[in-house]
């Protein structure tokens, strides 16, 4: 009888222990639930340890040239014992170029993500806080960028610069994120300013920049932090582009997956097509792995949806 | 001397290109230390509007506010915005409707009562937060010292409203406005929490300006008792002048409309005709005419003055006499 009465016990104690739970414990344990959470997630995580443990991973030194002596101007070898997805036309060892290349991608990824948050919050939270004429001038600039479709603006920053490198294409990939979240974030201040916690604040004499960053930021956050997952994946694919495009770094060491596919399509398409091949795939894949995670982060996030 | 003198407060809520809105139309009243003053009144009559111009917190723009409102001798409407920062929460505190909302979601209990001793008192984190285990204490959170680190949401509704309590409550206000603090709690909470706000104001002497359009909260904690319509002060009493015998057709209707136990069976309620429409002209005639069961033909031509009467005062033609009031006494 006792031991009837104490599993009983058990499930309402589990209930209420998560009555009691917070917003993002609350979103965690959702995201847990969802099938297309879990995708990205794996997606994700493989493609992070990948990155950050990649010069554990390599088999070989991406950057020693391996079978010089076998290319020809219209020859590269292919797949062989010790080179399993072949090598480049510098005879390189394609599948260690990848994984370098995965570290490349998630640095220039989430700095420009970083760099285009921190200003885009900076104009939001600007405008937000301060209303009026504050607000109108930065979102006038805010439109002008939003006016020009995102690759073309990419493309324009990064063509200001006489040397292209890795910093310029983070610098212009982080412009991309700028506009939209200085929008988010002015919007969701905006309606911060109204809210009766924040009349509640002000009515106990709290001041102006406790109000904004104790009350209105971190309440406004949330839309940011979705949307910089999601932007991760496009500054991922933007990123390639720009390099697709020759306007990345230049220097030919340096494994970057954009410049990879750029040089495999432009250069050696019809002799060796698998090397174009690859690198797309993993740009697709890691993009849509990114973009997962963050639909399903939305929608944890999102009060409407809870169950 | 009052604690709070307000004086023909008026605001008006103006809007390029569109006639100006009055909402509150010359409001004066006293507030003594230790009192409790009620503002009644439906919808609209701008007893909101009134609190918020007390403890300057509307909006910056799109709206006038004239009059005086003298706290302790101070003009607090020609006070500069930092004066007025540092008197907020010190010693003026205010308790708001909705006991979620109110309270920030995103930050728990104790930082949110530890934030306004740093600000007011000077205290350290150390010292606010042993305060604040204190203050959930006294306004009856069981388990004080666990609830300092949970969430809004993680508490009910009347711990909520406690909590927020706590808050306006922490820098031992002189002068607390509650803009209906119960309206939000189901109504065993209600009793609790206004018990909990007579004996704080007993204890601690804190003058109480109770806003709301419940007659039964007045009745239970109100000494005198304001009644608004249209933006205007239309009978004044103490608490059982008013109960016993209102003078105001509004007042007695007000009070008629309220079930009551003691009432014959088959006996109907009476409800006030019409509603409050959006802009009330006081300039020709009386606002309420329209309504009122009572209405003269001097009513809708001549606005009525505030006048003394029994004791309390009186914006009224055709007052309803004590006989016919009877029916609506006390409850």
């Amino acid at each position: 009888m006792n031991t009837l009465l104490n599993k009983k016990k058990e499930p309402i104690d589990k209930l209420a222990a998560a009555s009691g739970r917070s917003l993002g414990g609350e979103a965690i344990r959702r995201m847990l639930r969802s099938p297309v959470a879990i995708t990205g997630g794996i997606i994700t995580g493989l493609f992070l340890i990948v990155a950050i443990f990649a010069p554990l991973l390599e088999p070989k030194d991406p950057d020693v040239h391996y079978l010089g002596d076998q290319i020809r101007p219209n020859f590269i070898p292919g797949a062989q014992s010790g080179f399993p997805l072949g090598v480049d036309d510098f005879g390189r060892d394609f599948l260690s170029r990848l994984i370098a290349g995965a570290q490349q991608t998630l640095i220039v990824g989430v700095l420009a993500t970083i760099v285009g948050v921190l200003i885009g919050v900076i104009i939001g939270g600007l405008a937000g806080a301060f209303g009026g004429w504050v607000d109108t001038v930065l979102m006038r600039l805010v439109d002008v960028m939003l006016s020009f479709p995102s690759l073309l603006l990419a493309i324009s920053i990064a063509a200001l610069f006489a040397q292209p490198s890795q910093w310029t294409v983070i610098l212009a990939v982080s412009m991309i994120g700028v506009p939209i979240f200085a929008r988010l974030l002015r919007g969701s201040m905006l309606s911060q300013r109204d809210a009766d916690h924040v009349l509640a604040a002000r009515s106990l004499g709290v001041k102006r920049g406790a109000i904004v960053f104790r009350h209105m930021l971190p309440n406004s956050l949330g839309p940011v932090i979705v949307q910089a997952t999601l932007t991760l994946a496009t500054s991922i694919l933007e990123a390639a582009a720009l390099s697709f495009l020759g306007l990345g770094d230049p220097d030919p060491s340096r494994a970057e997956w954009g410049l990879m596919l750029g040089k495999a399509s432009h250069q050696f398409l019809d002799v060796r097509p698998e090397l174009a091949y690859y690198p797309a795939i993993a740009i697709i894949i890691v993009a849509l792995g990114f973009t997962l995670v963050g639909e399903s982060l939305r929608e944890a996030l999102d009060p409407k949806n809870r169950r | 001397m009052a604690l709070l003198e307000v004086r023909d407060l008026k605001v008006d809520f103006v809007r390029r290109g569109e006639r100006s809105f009055t909402a509150v139309d010359e409001i004066s009243f006293d507030v003594e230390p230790g009192q409790t003053v009620g503002l009644v009144g439906e919808s609209g009559c701008g007893k909101s509007v009134t609190s918020l111009a007390i403890m300057r917190l509307l909006a910056r723009r799109g709206n006038k506010v004239s009059g005086s409102v003298r706290f302790e001798g101070t003009d607090l409407l020609k006070l500069s915005d930092r004066e007025m920062r540092d008197r907020r929460g010190r010693d003026l505190g205010m308790v708001f409707q909705d006991p979620l909302s109110s309270l920030n979601p995103v930050i728990p209990i104790g930082l949110q009562i530890t934030e306004v001793l740093e600000r007011h008192r000077g205290m350290s984190r150390k010292a606010a937060s042993v305060e604040a285990t204190d203050l959930l204490d006294k306004v009856g959170i069981p388990d004080p010292s666990r609830r300092l680190s949970e969430y809004p949401h993680q508490l009910s509704g009347g711990m909520r409203q406690r909590a927020l309590i706590a808050i306006a409550l922490a820098c031992r206000p002189r002068l607390l406005i509650a803009d209906e603090p119960t309206t939000a709690l189901d109504v065993t909470i209600q009793a609790q929490i206004l018990a909990l706000l007579r004996e704080l104001v007993q204890d601690t002497g804190t003058a109480l300006i109770m806003i709301t359009h419940d007659l039964g909260v007045v009745a239970g904690l109100c000494d005198e008792v304001n009644v608004l319509y249209g933006g205007k002060i239309v009978e004044r009493a103490q608490r059982h002048q008013l109960f016993g015998e209102p003078r105001h057709p509004y007042t007695h209707g007000l009070l008629a409309s309220i079930p009551r136990l003691d009432a014959g069976r088959g006996e109907k309620l009476v409800p006030i005709r019409g509603s409050v429409s959006d802009n009330i002209p006081w300039e020709g005639g009386c606002a309420f005419a329209p309504r009122c069961p009572n209405a003269l033909p001097v009513c809708r031509e001549v606005s009525p003055q505030l006048v003394p009467d029994q004791g309390g005062l009186l914006r009224c033609h055709n007052p309803v006499r004590p006989a016919v009031a009877a029916g609506g006494g006390a409850r």
